[in-house]
C-alpha cells in the first residue's frame, strides 16, 4: 500500500481525494518478453476536478486510464493501488468491478466511429447501461436516454434516439458516447483522447459539453490527451507522462507558466502560438523534441528522457530521478529542472 | 425496409425467370432425341412423328419455352417419361424428405459450428481451440461419401446402433424416421459445421477486438452479455452470408448422401432422372432446386439486413 516513491505535496482539494492512484505499475506479457508500460504512476483526483494526463503516443497514459476500471486485457499485470472513495479497485472481484464500471467510473473512448456498436440503435446502447445499473424499465430507460441526448445537445433527440450510429456524424456519435458515459451519474468520467478523431470545429463543441457536464453533474474527469490545447481548455491540473512514468505534475496555470521538466518545456515549445503573425509562424519551424520514445522492454532505472534531453548529465543516465517538488505544489522528476531560457 | 424487400423480391423473380430459360435450353441441348427417349423401344417413324406432334416438339423453341413457362407457373411440370407420373406430384412427394434431411443437417451444422467457433475464438490457442481447428480441417477435408460409408460400417454394421439405410416417413413413425436420418444428417452436417466453425471463429476474433466490445465492457456488462449480445450479433453477419452459400452445397451434398443411404429424396430423384433420361423430371427438379436456392438467398439477405442496419437503411434510401 505505501508508496516507494516520495508522494508529492498534495495539490487540489484538501479533503480526501475521490480517486487515488498509488505507484501503479502495468506490465504486459508478450512473445518477446515483458513490456513495462506503466512504471510507478501516482496521482489523486478530487471530486469534480478535471485532471489531464498528457504525453505522446506510447507513454502509458491510455494504459493508466484503462487500468483504473480494470479494462486491461488478461496479458496485463497490474500492481500498486487504485482507490475509489477508499475502496481498492484492484482487490475487487471481476463481478464487483463490473458494478463499478459504467456506474461509478465510465469511459469515453477516442474513436466515436468504432466505439458504438453498429448493430444497435444509440437509444438501445444508452438504455443498456441504465437498465444494467439503475434497474430502469425499458420504457423509463428510453425516456432517460432521450433526456441524456438532450443534455449533450443532440438536436431532435426523440428521433435520434432510434437511429443507428452510422446515421450520425462523428461529433454526434462522440456526444452519444458522452451521454452514455454520464448516464448513471458517475463519480469519475475517463475521457481517452475524446476529441482527437474529430474536426477542430467539432472539438470545441464536445469540449464545451464536457465542461458544462462537469459543472452540472459535478463529475470528476480524467482527460487523457496529447493535445495541450485541449488541456488548457478544460483541465484544472496536469500530469505529464513519459515512458510510463509521471515526470511532472502541476496546476494548469503553474504548468504553462513555469514548466520544469525539459520534456514539458519541449511539448510547450511544440505548440504553434496564435499571437505570432502568420509569416513568423511560417518562418520559424515548430520546435520538435529530437529522438524517439525509448522501448519499454525493461523497467527504467535511469531518467528515460536522458537520451533526448539537452540538459542530460552523468547522474541522469545512472539513477532514476524521483518525483519531488521543485516549486510549491509542483513536483518534477528531473535533476536539472527549470524553464528553458 | 419495405422498398428494400420489394426490390429484393423483384430481383429474385428475375433470377428465377433466367434460370428457367437456362434449365429449358440446357435440357434441350442434352444429346439424344427426346422423342426417341419417349418412344422407348418404338422405332417406327410414324409413331415418332406422332409423339413429336403430341408433345409439341415440332414447334419453334420459343413457343415450346413459353408453353413450358406457362405450364410451370400453373404448377404443371409435365409427366415423367419413365413412370408416366405427374412430375409436380413426384416432387411434392420427394421434397419433404430432402427438406427434412437439409434441416437436420443445418441443425447439426449450427449446433456444432457456432458454439465451437465462439469457444475457439474466446479461448484462442487453448486446447478447445486446437480441437476445434483440427475438427474443422477434418470436416472440410473428409468427402461426404467416405464419411457416410465409414459411419455405416462402424455405427450400423459393427456396433448395430442404427439402421444403415432406408427411409420411414416422419409422420408414419417419427422415431424410426429419426433413427434413419441421424447418420445422413451427420454426414451432411459435418462439412457445414466445419465451414461455420471456421467462419464463426475468425469473425468472433475480429469482433472481440472491436472498439464497441471494449465500450460494452466499460459499461459494466457481464462477459456473457458482451459476447452474446455485442460481439455475436456482428459476427453473425459474415456467418449468415457464408451459410447462404453453403445451403447450395447442402443440396448438391444431399444428392450423394441420399444415394449412399438410399433415401428417396430429391437428390436421388435427380440422379435417377438423369440415368433414365427422364427430361421432364430433370427439368422439374432443376427448376424447383433453383427456386429453393433463390428463396434461401432471399431469406439470407433479409436476415442479413436485419443483422446489419446499414444495409437496411442505405437500401431503402437509394
Amino acid at each position: 500500500m505505501t508508496s516507494s516513491l516520495d508522494l508529492p505535496v498534495q495539490v487540489g482539494p484538501a479533503n480526501d481525494p475521490l480517486l487515488s492512484v498509488d505507484d501503479l505499475r502495468v506490465r504486459f506479457a508478450s512473445e518477446d518478453g515483458p513490456v513495462y508500460a506503466v512504471n510507478g504512476v501516482s496521482f489523486e483526483l478530487g471530486a469534480s476536478e478535471v485532471l489531464a494526463i498528457v504525453g505522446e503516443s506510447g507513454c502509458g497514459k491510455s494504459v493508466t486510464a484503462m487500468a483504473i476500471p480494470g479494462l486491461l486485457p488478461p496479458t496485463a499485470t497490474v500492481e500498486g493501488s487504485i482507490r475509489l472513495a477508499g475502496v481498492d479497485l484492484l482487490s475487487l472481484s471481476p463481478k464487483e468491478l463490473r458494478e463499478v464500471r459504467g456506474k461509478d467510473i465510465s469511459f469515453v473512448f477516442q474513436e466515436p466511429m468504432t466505439s458504438l456498436n453498429p448493430a444497435f440503435t444509440v437509444g438501445r446502447q444508452i438504455r443498456e447501461v441504465l437498465q444494467r445499473h439503475e434497474g430502469l424499465s425499458k420504457r423509463a430507460a428510453q425516456q432517460r436516454a432521450v433526456e441524456l441526448l438532450e443534455l449533450v445537445r443532440i438536436p431532435a433527440p426523440q428521433r435520434r434516439v432510434d437511429e443507428y450510429p452510422h446515421q450520425l456524424s462523428g461529433g454526434m456519435r462522440q456526444r452519444v458516447m458522452i451521454a452514455m458515459g454520464v448516464a448513471c451519474g458517475p463519480k469519475v468520467l475517463i475521457a481517452d483522447e475524446p476529441t482527437t478523431a474529430l474536426d477542430v470545429t467539432i472539438q470545441a463543441g464536445v469540449l464545451d459539453i464536457m465542461r458544462d457536464l462537469r459543472t452540472e453533474l459535478s463529475t470528476a474527469i480524467i482527460l487523457i490527451t496529447h493535445d495541450l490545447g485541449v488541456v488548457a481548455d478544460l483541465a484544472d491540473r496536469v500530469v505529464v507522462m513519459y515512458a510510463g512514468m509521471p515526470v511532472e505534475e502541476a496546476e494548469i496555470h503553474e504548468l504553462f507558466a513555469h514548466p520544469q521538466h525539459p520534456y514539458t518545456n519541449g511539448l510547450l515549445r511544440a505548440i504553434p502560438h496564435r499571437e505570432k503573425g502568420v509569416e513568423e509562424v511560417a518562418r520559424s519551424r515548430l520546435a520538435e523534441i529530437p529522438g524517439l520514445v525509448p522501448s519499454l522492454r525493461s523497467e527504467p532505472d535511469l531518467c528515460p528522457f536522458a537520451p533526448r534531453c539537452p540538459r542530460s548529465t552523468e547522474i541522469c543516465v545512472s539513477l532514476r530521478p524521483p518525483l519531488e517538488p521543485t516549486r510549491p505544489h509542483h513536483p518534477t522528476a528531473c535533476y536539472h529542472p527549470g524553464e528553458d531560457s | 425496409m419495405g422498398s428494400y424487400l420489394v426490390r429484393r423480391v423483384g430481383t429474385s423473380a428475375l433470377v428465377l425467370l433466367l434460370a428457367s430459360i437456362v434449365v429449358f435450353v440446357g435440357v434441350r441441348a442434352l444429346p439424344g432425341d427426346a422423342a426417341l427417349a419417349l418412344a422407348g423401344e418404338e422405332r417406327d417413324p410414324a409413331a415418332l412423328a406422332e409423339i413429336r406432334e403430341k408433345y409439341g416438339l415440332n414447334d419453334p423453341i420459343v413457343v415450346q419455352y413459353l408453353r413450358y413457362l406457362g405450364n410451370s407457373l400453373q404448377g404443371d411440370l409435365g409427366f415423367s417419361t419413365r413412370t408416366g407420373l405427374d412430375v409436380s406430384q413426384i416432387i411434392v412427394d420427394r421434397l419433404p424428405v430432402t427438406l427434412e434431411l437439409a434441416l437436420l443437417s443445418l441443425l447439426v451444422g449450427l449446433l456444432i459450428g457456432i458454439p465451437a467457433g465462439i469457444v475457439a475464438a474466446l479461448r484462442r490457442g487453448s486446447w478447445p481451440d486446437n480441437v476445434s481447428n483440427g475438427f474443422g480441417l477434418l470436416g472440410l477435408s473428409i468427402p461426404n461419401f467416405w464419411l457416410g460409408l465409414v459411419l455405416i460400417l462402424v455405427v450400423s454394421v459393427q456396433l448395430r446402433l442404427l439402421p444403415a439405410s432406408g427411409y420411414v416417413p416422419l409422420l408414419e413413425n417419427p422415431v424410426q424416421n429419426l433413427q434413419r436420418m441421424v447418420l445422413p444428417a451427420i454426414v451432411l452436417g459435418t462439412g457445414l459445421s466445419a465451414v461455420l466453425m471456421r467462419q464463426m471463429r475468425s469473425a468472433m476474433l475480429e469482433t472481440m477486438s472491436a472498439d464497441y466490445v471494449r465500450t460494452a465492457r466499460s459499461k459494466g456488462l457481464s462477459e456473457r452479455q458482451v459476447v452474446l449480445v455485442h460481439a455475436l450479433r456482428n459476427s453473425l453477419i459474415t456467418v449468415v452470408t457464408v451459410l447462404g452459400l453453403q445451403l447450395g452445397a447442402l443440396i448438391s451434398g444431399a444428392v450423394i448422401t441420399e444415394q449412399i443411404f438410399v433415401i428417396p429424396g430429391f437428390g436421388k430423384l435427380i440422379v435417377d432422372g438423369v440415368f433414365t433420361r427422364d427430361y421432364p423430371v430433370i427439368q422439374g427438379v432443376a427448376l424447383v432446386t433453383v427456386f429453393g436456392y433463390v428463396l434461401v438467398n432471399l431469406l439470407v439477405d433479409l436476415t442479413y439486413s436485419f443483422l446489419n442496419p446499414r444495409i437496411r437503411v442505405s437500401g431503402a434510401a437509394s
